[in-house]
C-alpha cells in the first residue's frame, strides 16, 4: 500500500482512539476545577487553579464508606466464586461420575440467564431469609452469577492438566484434598489471575443487585453510592467529576499494571452477554 | 489404592461439586421457576398473593407499554448488530501490520472497564445542553441551538446509542483482532501473489474464516442489547415519557416503583422467554448463512 493510504489508516485509528479516551481526560479535568472555570472557560483547558480539595470533600462526604464497601465486598465474592469454581470444575473435569457432563451442563446454562428476570424472586427469597439490606445478599450473589462464567474460563484449563500428576500423587498416598490444594489448585495460578482480573470487574462495576437488595447508606457500594451522591451535589460539577474519577481509579490501576491479563480475561469472558 | 476408586469417590464428588451447584440451583435457577409462577399472582410484594391465572400474560400481550418497551430493545439489538461492521472494518484495519496496535486495542479497551453507572453519568454531563462537552463542540463548530439530547423524547434512545457504543467498541475489536491474527500468514500472502486486492482479501478471505467468531458476537450484540438496562436506568429512567424505556427498566420500574410485583414477575418471564428464542432464532440464521458461504 502507498504512504497516503497507510496515514489515512492510521488517522482512523487515531480517531477512535481519541473518541474513546477524550470523555474521560474531560472528565478529570473538570474534576479539579469549579462550576465558573467549568461553565465559562474552554473544556480541554488545564484548570486555573487545581482544585484538589474536590476529592478530599467528597471523600468526607461519604464516598470513603461506599468505597470501603465495594472493596470488601468484591474481595469477599472473589475469593469465594475463585474457590468454589475451582473446586467443582475439579470434580466435573477430573473425577468419574455419571453425571458430570449433566452439571456441567446445568452451570452454563446459567450463562445465558438474563439477571432481570431472576430479579424479583430473588428479593423476595432475601426478604424471607431477614438477608434484605445485608451486605451478605450481595456477596452470595455475585458468588452464584459469576460462577458459570469463572467455571467457564477454568474448563479448558483443567481438561488439559496431565493424568500423571493425580495417578502418581495418589499412588503415592496423597489424600483427594491434598492433591486438590497443594497440588492442582497451585497449578491453575495463571487462569486464576485471570478470573480474579475478571470477577474483580464484574464485581466492582455491578449495579443492579445493591440497587435493589440495600437500602442503608452504610452498606451500599460505589456504584449505588454514587448514585445518591451525585443527586446531593446535583449542581457541584466538581464534586462529581471526583467522585467518577475516585470510582473509576482501581479498574484503572489495575489496567495499568495488568493490561495483558484484563485483556485475556475480556477475550475469555466473550461468551457471557 | 487404585486412582479410578479414589476419583470416582462419592462423598468426596459431593464435597467438591456441590456448594457451587446449591448456591447456582437456589440463587439462579429457583428465581427463574418462581418467575414464572409469581407471574400467575396478583401481588403487590408484601400482601398475600391472589392466584389470577394467565390475567397477567394477557394484560402483557396487551399492554402498548410493553410492546413500546420491546421495540426500544429490538431497535438497540439492531443498531448493536449494525455497528458490528464498522468495529469489523476498524479491526481489519488495526490487524494489518500497524505499528502501535496492542496499544491502541488496549486503548479502546478502557471504556469497557467502566461502571454502566460512571458511563452513564459521565455521559449525562457530556450530553449536558449548556454546559456539556458535545454542546460546546457543536456550539464552536457554529451550530445554533444544538438539541437537548436526553430531554427529546424523538432523539433520546439515538442519543443514548453513543454511549453504548463507547463502552462496547473495544470489547468487540478485542475479539475480531484476536480472531484475525490466529488467519495464517501464508494464506494472505498466497492471496497478494495471485493479485488479490486488500479488499478482496478482507472480504473473501479474512471474512469467511472469521465467520465463526463473527456469529457469536451477532449473539452477544443481540442478546446484549435485549437485556440491557443499568445506563438507561441512570440516564434517563426510561424517560422521557417512556421514550427510551427498555423491557427490562420497564419490568424494574413496575416491580420496584409501583410495587406490582406479579405484573412485573410476568415482563420478567417474558424478557427470559423472548432472550432465549431470539437467540435460537439468531444462531439458526447464522448457521445458514454460513453454509451459504462455503
Amino acid at each position: 500500500m502507498n504512504r497516503l493510504g497507510y496515514i489515512f489508516l492510521y488517522l482512523c485509528l487515531g480517531l477512535v482512539a481519541v473518541f474513546q479516551i477524550l470523555p474521560i481526560v474531560w472528565l478529570f479535568l473538570f474534576s479539579l476545577k469549579g462550576n465558573r472555570e467549568i461553565f465559562a472557560g474552554s473544556p480541554f483547558a488545564l484548570p486555573q487553579e487545581w482544585k484538589w480539595e474536590n476529592y478530599l470533600t467528597v471523600w468526607q462526604g461519604g464516598i470513603g464508606t461506599y468505597f470501603f464497601n465495594s472493596i470488601w465486598i468484591t474481595v469477599v465474592a472473589i475469593i469465594l466464586t475463585s474457590l468454589l469454581a475451582s473446586m467443582a470444575t475439579f470434580a466435573i473435569t477430573r473425577m468419574q461420575w455419571k453425571l458430570s457432563s449433566l452439571v456441567l451442563g446445568l452451570f452454563m446454562v446459567g450463562l445465558m440467564i438474563p439477571i432481570h428476570s431472576a430479579i424479583i424472586p430473588l428479593f423476595n427469597m432475601f426478604l424471607n431469609v431477614n438477608l434484605i439490606d445485608n451486605p451478605w445478599s450481595i456477596v452470595i450473589t455475585y458468588t452464584a452469577y459469576n460462577l458459570p462464567i469463572t467455571m467457564m474460563i477454568l474448563l479448558g484449563f483443567y481438561y488439559t492438566l496431565p493424568r500423571e500428576i493425580e495417578e502418581a500423587a495418589i499412588i503415592d498416598g496423597c489424600s483427594i484434598h491434598r492433591l486438590f490444594f497443594r497440588i492442582i489448585l497451585p497449578m491453575t495460578t495463571p487462569v486464576l489471575s485471570t478470573i480474579v482480573i475478571i470477577n474483580m470487574i464484574y464485581n466492582w462495576n455491578e449495579f443492579v443487585f445493591v440497587n435493589t437488595f440495600i437500602s442503608s447508606d452504610q452498606y451500599k457500594t460505589l456504584t449505588v453510592g454514587i448514585q445518591n451522591f451525585i443527586g446531593q451535589y446535583m449542581t457541584d460539577w466538581g464534586a462529581i467529576g471526583a467522585t467518577l474519577i475516585i470510582s473509576l481509579l482501581p479498574i484503572l490501576l489495575a489496567f495499568i499494571f495488568f493490561s495483558n491479563k484484563v485483556v485475556e480475561g475480556i477475550s475469555s469472558s466473550a461468551v457471557k452477554g | 489404592m487404585s486412582v479410578n476408586k479414589v476419583m470416582s469417590n462419592k462423598w468426596m464428588i459431593a464435597f467438591y461439586v456441590l456448594p457451587a451447584l446449591i448456591l447456582v440451583g437456589i440463587l439462579i435457577f429457583i428465581p427463574l421457576g418462581l418467575s414464572a409462577y409469581y407471574g400467575l399472582m396478583d401481588w403487590n410484594g408484601i400482601g398475600e398473593m391472589e392466584f389470577i391465572g394467565m390475567e397477567n400474560y394477557i394484560n402483557a400481550v396487551q399492554d402498548m407499554k410493553f410492546w413500546d418497551s420491546a421495540f426500544h430493545s429490538f431497535l438497540l439489538a439492531f443498531f448493536s448488530t449494525l455497528s458490528l461492521i464498522v468495529y469489523l472494518a476498524i479491526s481489519m484495519i488495526l490487524a494489518s501490520k500497524i505499528k502501535g496496535a496492542d496499544l491502541l486495542r488496549k486503548i479502546y479497551l478502557i471504556p469497557m472497564l467502566l461502571s454502566s453507572v460512571a458511563i452513564a453519568q459521565l455521559w449525562i454531563k457530556v450530553f449536558n445542553p449548556s454546559n456539556g462537552i458535545l454542546n460546546k463542540m457543536l456550539m464552536g463548530l457554529g451550530v445554533e441551538n444544538p438539541p437537548a439530547w436526553l430531554a427529546n423524547p424523538d432523539i433520546v434512545l439515538y442519543a443514548i446509542f453513543i454511549p453504548i457504543l463507547w463502552q462496547y467498541a473495544g470489547f468487540y475489536i478485542l475479539i475480531y483482532y484476536a480472531a484475525l491474527k490466529n488467519i495464517p500468514e501464508s494464506l494472505i500472502e498466497a492471496a497478494k501473489i495471485d493479485g488479490a486486492t486488500p479488499l478482496q482479501i478482507a472480504y473473501r478471505i479474512k471474512l469467511p474464516l472469521i465467520a465463526g467468531v463473527v456469529k457469536v458476537t451477532i449473539v452477544l450484540a443481540i442478546v446484549g442489547s435485549l437485556k440491557y438496562f443499568d445506563l438507561i436506568y441512570v440516564m434517563t429512567g426510561g424517560g422521557p415519557n417512556g421514550a427510551s424505556e427498555v423491557m427490562a427498566s420497564y419490568m424494574y420500574k413496575l416491580a420496584f416503583s409501583t410495587n406490582d410485583f406479579g405484573y412485573g414477575s410476568a415482563i420478567g418471564f417474558l424478557l427470559l422467554v423472548i432472550t432465549l428464542i431470539v437467540t435460537v432464532i439468531v444462531r439458526k440464521l447464522t448457521a445458514d448463512k454460513e453454509e451459504l458461504q462455503y
